[in-house]
C-alpha cells in the first residue's frame, strides 16, 4: 500500500479552493483523481469534513460513479468502447484479443499491473467505430492490425 | 500561398489528423512552401476524414481520407496547381451527401475555427443573441414556442412550454442546465457542436437565460468527452472577455455566466433529475415528478434543462424568424434533426435534414448501406433504449410521431446499423446487462430484474426443447411489461424496447420459430 499521507497536501488545496463553490463534490473529486491517480481513502474524511457531510455520503458518491477509483491505476489505461455501435463493428472480438495478448484476467488487469482493459460505452466516435482510448488518447476505425500495433507502441513507451 | 483547412474534431484526431497536419507543415517546409493552415471544426463527413480541404477561386476543394502517406503527392498536385490525385473530392459543398442537407444548427461544421470569435462573428454568430436582446423576454419565449421546437434530448417535450413556465416561476435564482451528457450509442451531434461551435451554444444558453430570468448555466458534459470539455473551457473565456459572458451581457445591463461540469461515467446521469442530482454532488439517482425542474430543479430552484441541440436551435430561430424555422419538418415534428449514422455503416457522419425523410433514405442513401457489405439487417435508432428496427419499416419517416407509430423513437436521433452477422438475442441480453450496470437503483425490475433478464435470455439461447423456450420467451415478454409498467424512468421503462423488438423481429435468433415469438 503507498503512502496516503503524501496526497494530504494535494487534498487540502482543492478542497481549500473549492469547498465553498455550490455542489463541489464532483469537481473535488475529479481534482483528486487527476493529481494522485486515484482518490486515496484518506481523503474521504478530509472531504467530509470539508464539505459538511458524512463518510459514508461521499462514500457513496465515488462508489456510485464508474469513473472513480479507490485504487492506483495501472501504468496504461486501455478504454474500449463496448456500445452497440462499436459491437456492430466487432469490438468484442478486439477485446478478446487484447485479453489474450496481454494475458489479462477477468476484471482486464494484467499481472504486472502495466495494462488495464476497461469497458465503455461509447466515446462519440460511433462514426468511425470500433473506437478506444489509450492512456487519454482517442483511437477509432480500429481493426485487429491496427489495436496490435497500437497497444506495441503503447508497451514499448512511444506516444500512442 | 496555399490555404489549407484540417479538423481538429475529436474523430478527426482519432483517425489520424493531427498526424495529416503536421506531416503536411513539415513537408512544407522541407520545400520552402509557404502554407497557411487553419484548424477547423469537421464536417461531419466522418468516412472522408481526415480531409484536407484546400481554397480555392471556386470554393474549398476536399481530398479525403488522407493519410501521411498521401502529403508528398498531395503537395506536387497542390503546387502543380492541379486538383487531380486519388484522393480528390472536388468542391467540397458540391459532395452530394453535404448539398442535400439543410444544415441550420452545423451551418458553420467544418469551415470556421471553433475557437475564433472572429470566424463565428463572420459567419452569422450572435446574430440571434442582438435580436432576442432587442426583445422582451416574453416575445422571446412566444418565438421559441412558436418554431415548434422540441426537446432533442429524447423525449421531444415543447420547449417553448418549459420556458414559459420557469419565466413565469417567482424565485431568487433561476438556472439554465445543458445537458451535453450525450450517452447514446450512435450519437455525437452534441460532441460535434461542443468541440466544434462552442459559441453557437454560448449563444443559445445565454439568450435562454435572459429570457427566463436566469443568471447562472451550467453544461454537464460526460468525461468521455475532454475535447469537448477544453474547448468549451476555452471558449467561455473568449465570450467573456469579449463581454458576451458577465454582469453586463452586450451592454444589456444583464447578467449571465456559465460553468462547465463534467460526469463521472454514469449513463442514468444523462436523465435530467439524475443530472440536477449529480450538479449538486450527489449519487445520481432519479428524482420523482413533480416536482417539474422547471419549478424546482438545480438546488430546488426554477432550472431550464435543455439538450445541446435543442439550446443550439435557438439562435437561429432568434435570428432568422419562428416561421423560417418552423417551415422545416413534417407534422408536429417541426425544423431541422442533426441524425447521426453509425454503426456498421459505409458512409457514417452527420446528416442534417428536415423531419420526415425516411429511414431507407437516410440509411442507404446517405449511408450506402453496411460496411461490411454484407446485407443489413437492422437499425437501432434513439440509443440503447431504442428499438432494434427490421428493413421492412424503413419507410417510415423519420418524425417523433411516425416512429412512435412502429414502437419505435427517435430519441437523441443516432442511428446504429447492424449488418446480418450482429445477433440480436446477443443484443438484447446486452441491454438488460446495460440496464443492470447503469440502473440508479431506485426500482426493483430496473435494479434486479434487468439481471434475471440476462439470465432469461441465455436459458432461452440454451434450451433446446420448443416448450422450454417458449417458457422462457414469455417470461422475457412478462419482464418486457414489469419493465415497461415498473419503472420511475426511461431507463427501466424503454429497456424493454431493444429487448421486445428484438424477440419480436428476430426470433431465430434465439433459436425460434418465427412463429413462436410473435405474440
Ligand atoms: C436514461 C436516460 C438518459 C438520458 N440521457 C440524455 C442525454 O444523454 N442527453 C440529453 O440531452 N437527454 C437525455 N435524457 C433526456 C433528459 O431526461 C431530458 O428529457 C432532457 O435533458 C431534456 O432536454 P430537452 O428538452 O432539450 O430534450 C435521458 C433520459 C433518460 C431517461
Ligand atoms: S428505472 Fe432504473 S434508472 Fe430509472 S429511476 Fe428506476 S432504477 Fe433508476
Ligand atoms: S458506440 Fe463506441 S464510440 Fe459510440
Amino acid at each position: 500500500m503507498p503512502d496516503e499521507a503524501l496526497h494530504l497536501p494535494l487534498i487540502n488545496r482543492i478542497l481549500a479552493l473549492e469547498k465553498d463553490t455550490p455542489g463541489s463534490l464532483l469537481p473535488i473529486l475529479h481534482a483528486i483523481q487527476q493529481g494522485a491517480g486515484y482518490i486515496p481513502s484518506i481523503a474521504v474524511p478530509e472531504i467530509a469534513q470539508a464539505l459538511n457531510l458524512s463518510k459514508a455520503e461521499v462514500q457513496g458518491v465515488i462508489s456510485f460513479y464508474h469513473d472513480f477509483r479507490t485504487t492506483p491505476p495501472a501504468q496504461h489505461i486501455l478504454r474500449l468502447c463496448q456500445a452497440e455501435s462499436c459491437q456492430s463493428m466487432g469490438s468484442g472480438l478486439l477485446a478478446a484479443q487484447l485479453k489474450e495478448r496481454l494475458s489479462l484476467n477477468e476484471s482486464g488487469d494484467s499481472a504486472d499491473a502495466r495494462v488495464s482493459l476497461q469497458t465503455v460505452y461509447c466515446l462519440g466516435a460511433c462514426a468511425c467505430s470500433p473506437a478506444m482510448e489509450i492512456d487519454g488518447r482517442l483511437h477509432a476505425r480500429l481493426t485487429p492490425e491496427r489495436l496490435d500495433d497500437l497497444v506495441n507502441r503503447c508497451l514499448e513507451g512511444q506516444a500512442c | 500561398m496555399l490555404k489549407l483547412f484540417i479538423p481538429c474534431d475529436s474523430l478527426a484526431r482519432a483517425v489520424g489528423a493531427d498526424e495529416v497536419a503536421t506531416a503536411l507543415t513539415r513537408e512544407a517546409q522541407l520545400r520552402g512552401l509557404p502554407l497557411e493552415l487553419q484548424r477547423t471544426s469537421s464536417r461531419g463527413l466522418y468516412w472522408l476524414e481526415p480531409m484536407l480541404e484546400v481554397e480555392s477561386a471556386n470554393g474549398r476543394l476536399g481530398f479525403g481520407p488522407v493519410t501521411c502517406a498521401d502529403v508528398p503527392s498531395l503537395l506536387d498536385a497542390l503546387t502543380a496547381g492541379s486538383n487531380e490525385h486519388p484522393r480528390a473530392l472536388g468542391l467540397v459543398e458540391d459532395i452530394a451527401y453535404l448539398k442535400s442537407q439543410q444544415r441550420l444548427l452545423f451551418a458553420r461544421a467544418g469551415i470556421t475555427r471553433p475557437l475564433s470569435l472572429d470566424d463565428y462573428l463572420a459567419h452569422a454568430g450572435f446574430k440571434g443573441l442582438e435580436q432576442s436582446i432587442k426583445m422582451d423576454g416574453a416575445d422571446v419565449v412566444a418565438a421559441v414556442l412558436d418554431s415548434g421546437l422540441r426537446g432533442r434530448g429524447g423525449a421531444a417535450f415543447p420547449a417553448g412550454i418549459k420556458w414559459r413556465t420557469v419565466r413565469d416561476a417567482q424565485a431568487v435564482q433561476k438556472y439554465i442546465v445543458c445537458n451535453a451528457d450525450e450517452g447514446d450509442s450512435g450519437t455525437f451531434a452534441d460532441r460535434m457542436l461542443m468541440e466544434g461551435d462552442p459559441f453557437l451554444l454560448i449563444e443559445g444558453m445565454t439568450i435562454a437565460g435572459l429570457a427566463v430570468g436566469a443568471s447562472k448555466g451550467y453544461i454537464y458534459v460526460r468525461s468521455e468527452y475532454p475535447d469537448a470539455i477544453n474547448t468549451l473551457n476555452n471558449a467561455l473565456e473568449i465570450a467573456r472577455q469579449a463581454g458576451y459572458l458577465g454582469t453586463d451581457i452586450c451592454a444589456s445591463a444583464q447578467p449571465f455566466d456559465i460553468e462547465v461540469r463534467v460526469g463521472a461515467g454514469a449513463y442514468i446521469c444523462g436523465e435530467e433529475t439524475a443530472l440536477l442530482e449529480s450538479l449538486e454532488g450527489k449519487r445520481g439517482t432519479v428524482r420523482p415528478k413533480p416536482p417539474l425542474p422547471a419549478l424546482e430543479g438545480l438546488f430546488g430552484l426554477p432550472t431550464l434543462v435543455h439538450n445541446v441541440l435543442t439550446l443550439t436551435s435557438v439562435p437561429v430561430i432568434m435570428a432568422r424568424g419562428a416561421q423560417y424555422y418552423r417551415d422545416f419538418g413534417m407534422g408536429r415534428s417541426l425544423g431541422t434533426m442533426p441524425f447521426q449514422l453509425a454503426g456498421n455503416v459505409r458512409y457514417g457522419g452527420l446528416v442534417e435534414r428536415a423531419f420526415g425523410l425516411s429511414l431507407r433514405e437516410l440509411i442507404e442513401g446517405y449511408g450506402g448501406g453496411t460496411a461490411s457489405g454484407l446485407p443489413l439487417k437492422a437499425a437501432q435508432v434513439g440509443g440503447p433504449l431504442g428499438a432494434w428496427i427490421p428493413p421492412a419499416h424503413f419507410d417510415t419517416p423519420l418524425d417523433y410521431e411516425a416512429l412512435a407509430g412502429i414502437g419505435a423513437m427517435l430519441g437523441h436521433g443516432g442511428v446504429v446499423v447492424a449488418d446480418e452477422s450482429l445477433n440480436m438475442a446477443q443484443m438484447a441480453r446486452f441491454a438488460l446487462q446495460f440496464c443492470a450496470e447503469e440502473s440508479c437503483g431506485k426500482c426493483t425490475p430496473c435494479r434486479i430484474g434487468s439481471t434475471r433478464g440476462v439470465e432469461v435470455v441465455e436459458r432461452l439461447i440454451a434450451s433446446t426443447a420448443p416448450a422450454a423456450r417458449e417458457e422462457q420467451a414469455q417470461l422475457l415478454w412478462d419482464l418486457c411489461d414489469t419493465l415497461q409498467y415498473g419503472s420511475l424512468c426511461a431507463l427501466g421503462g424503454m429497456t424493454s424496447y431493444p429487448v421486445s423488438s428484438a424477440l419480436k423481429h428476430f426470433p431465430a435468433d434465439f433459436g425460434m420459430a418465427t412463429t413462436e415469438a410473435t405474440q
